[in-house]
């Protein structure tokens, strides 16, 4: 017996099996060690912008608690003091209109590329343009609305809809591209099963297709929301710059969370620095709010429509 | 009616419909039968009959334009674009390609079982009830009827009746086989195209697939596309022989109906070689 096992220890093919050569084994720490600290350099990033801002905010939005969220801006940066309610507003009635606008839109073009157009010259036309329209910086959007909206109005042109208008020209594209893109995920034989019960093409689209895909078009959607809840250049030339509250979105200026950033960075008084931190915080607390919202809706939906 | 019975000039399957068995009504009459997709033919020339409460079944290697065939009896081809249909489909003696016939509404008479097991993301009663729905019935005592029946239909009520609000996808492949017949068989087809239904499925699934067909072909006109020879000479009363051929323009395959009779007589003394090759496995 003893014979035996040690004959079958030294065997060459025993050798052959169990041998790791160090080198195999040295450079497998290696890539795994450099893996973890690309994932840590990302983390720290975040963390360490994460921190700033809330090291550097938190004082005033803490300091007359509810104050921040309840009373308007400071007319004259200089004066110390919370109140960013204006702002806040302002950035909610212009997101939740430009959501109104591109999301229904981007939708349907999603569905007209996906499931009507597919590969006409029409439909690749339109996808053509869709991915230049994603790639247009967005101050250029912006400046689009202020040239063909904002000044054949004049000043009444100055409000939360112009501004809605430039972030939904901004979340059209994006809302486009996720929403084929997860239509494209359907299976085709989905869309046969409804066709072969006598289906009209509109309400397989309607019943299966889009059911199917909800939880991807829903997260897509609400990362459009939070992109542009966000945006400060296409706001610049078309909210005006208001300090007050304004709830509605048609008529007199408005102005957002990223342009109060905006305009009070650029101050040379503490008190107004103090302030756009504030802003700060609280825009990247409203967007964490968007993605968690975004990540219990469509796994609610993947639920529903997958198990 | 006699003489176009017999396209395929069979005196021996005349005689036997003649003495043995009655002669049953048709239901598709093909003729002239190509479909081509953009320039290329898939299938050309074919003509053949589908009787009643019969199951034919269409045998024959991968590209020889079967499940083409057999898509045109409901107007599938539709979907695909480019797909064009040449000669004429007559079911109970419309033109089923007709300028006034809606290709939704002959969907509704002739339901269709696909290849891999394609049941919906919802509940399995939504499932069985999307058919009905889509026709307008919102009664639910009615809808529970309907769905019973249907899943009774396809023999799989007794598994699934505790559960109808859970998930399909949650059933194994055999069963969401069956929930797809039972979804067809909901929507009161008069005849149900199975194309290559149980391919995806293991043999005692398969085998209870082929049993429920023999159950609601009393019912049901059934036509059935299948790589397996064996099965269409279990399941099915007659049998149509595909095969490619060769464009001499080209060097893309077109498929042609070899031959099509009852399917004793093609497995056991096919008259053409090129069947009596196939069935024996010496080609395919």
């Amino acid at each position: 017996m003893d014979t035996t096992i040690s004959t079958a220890s030294s065997s060459p093919l025993l050798a052959d099996l169990s041998t790791v050569s160090g080198r195999r084994r040295r450079k497998n720490v290696v890539m795994t060690l450099l893996m973890a600290a690309s994932v840590a350099i990302v983390a720290i990033v975040l963390v360490l912008v994460l921190a700033t801002v809330v090291s550097k905010g938190w004082s005033i939005v803490a300091s007359e608690f509810p104050k921040w969220f309840t009373k308007d801006i400071q007319l004259s940066p200089r004066r110390p003091g919370p109140g960013m309610k204006a702002a806040i507003v302002g950035t909610i009635v212009a997101t939740v209109t430009a959501t109104a606008i591109a999301v229904p839109l981007g939708i349907a073009g999603a569905v007209y590329l996906n499931e009507y157009g597919k590969r006409s010259f029409f439909a690749r036309t339109l996808r053509f343009l869709t991915n230049v329209m994603a790639g247009v910086p967005s101050i250029v959007m912006g400046l689009f609305i202020y040239v063909f909206w904002v000044v054949p109005r004049g000043v009444d042109g100055l409000n939360g809809f112009s501004g809605a208008l430039a972030l939904a020209c901004l979340m059209l594209p994006i809302v486009v591209r996720s929403t084929e893109e997860m239509l494209r995920l359907v299976p085709q034989n989905l869309r046969d099963a409804s066709l072969a019960l006598g289906a009209s093409a509109s309400r397989t689209t309607l019943t299966v297709v889009i059911p199917k895909a909800a939880s991807g078009i829903i997260s897509g959607g609400l990362l459009a929301v939070a992109r542009a809840a966000g945006e400060t250049a296409p706001l610049i030339f078309t909210v005006g710059a208001a300090k007050v509250t304004n709830w509605n979105p048609f008529s007199g200026t408005n102005t957002s969370l990223s342009l109060q950033i905006y305009s009070n960075a650029k101050e040379s008084f503490p008190t107004a620095q103090e302030r756009a931190w504030g802003a700060a915080l609280t825009l990247i607390v409203l967007a964490f709010m968007f993605t968690f919202v975004a990540r219990a809706l469509s796994s609610r939906f993947a639920r529903n429509s997958d198990s | 009616m006699t003489e176009r019975l017999h396209t395929m000039h069979d005196p021996a399957d005349q005689l036997e419909s003649h003495t043995l068995a009655p002669v049953r009504k048709l239901v598709f009459e093909v003729k002239d039968l190509s479909v081509s997709y953009g320039a290329f033919t898939a299938v050309r020339d074919v003509n053949l009959d589908i009787r009643e409460h019969e199951i034919t079944a269409f045998i024959g290697p991968s590209g020889c334009g079967k499940s083409t065939v057999l898509r045109c009896f409901n107007r599938m081809n539709d979907t695909i674009k480019g797909a064009r249909v040449h000669g004429s489909v007559q079911y109970h003696d419309i033109d089923l390609y007709g300028p006034t016939i809606s290709a939704t509404q002959v969907r509704r008479h002739v339901g269709m079982v696909f290849q891999k097991p394609n049941p919906f993301p919802k509940s399995i009663y939504d499932n069985v009830a999307y058919g009905p729905r889509l026709g307008g019935l919102k009664n639910k005592a009615e809808l529970d009827q309907l769905v019973e029946t249907s899943l009774r239909g396809a023999a799989l009520w007794d598994e699934v009746k505790d559960r109808l609000k859970s998930s399909a996808l949650g059933l194994s492949g055999g069963q969401q086989q069956r929930l797809c017949i039972g979804r067809a068989l909901a929507v009161k087809p008069d005849v149900i195209l199975m194309d290559e239904p149980c391919s995806a499925l293991d043999p005692i699934a398969t085998a209870r697939i082929e049993d429920l067909m023999q159950e609601i072909k009393q019912q049901y006109t059934i036509i059935i596309v299948t790589h397996n020879m064996q099965q269409a000479a279990r399941v099915s009363d007659r049998t149509a022989f595909f095969t490619t051929e060769v464009n001499t323009e080209s060097d893309r395959r077109t498929g042609v109906l070899v031959e099509f009779g009852r399917t004793k007589k093609m497995f056991s003394q096919p008259v053409d070689e090129r069947t009596e090759q196939y069935v024996t496995g010496r080609f395919g």
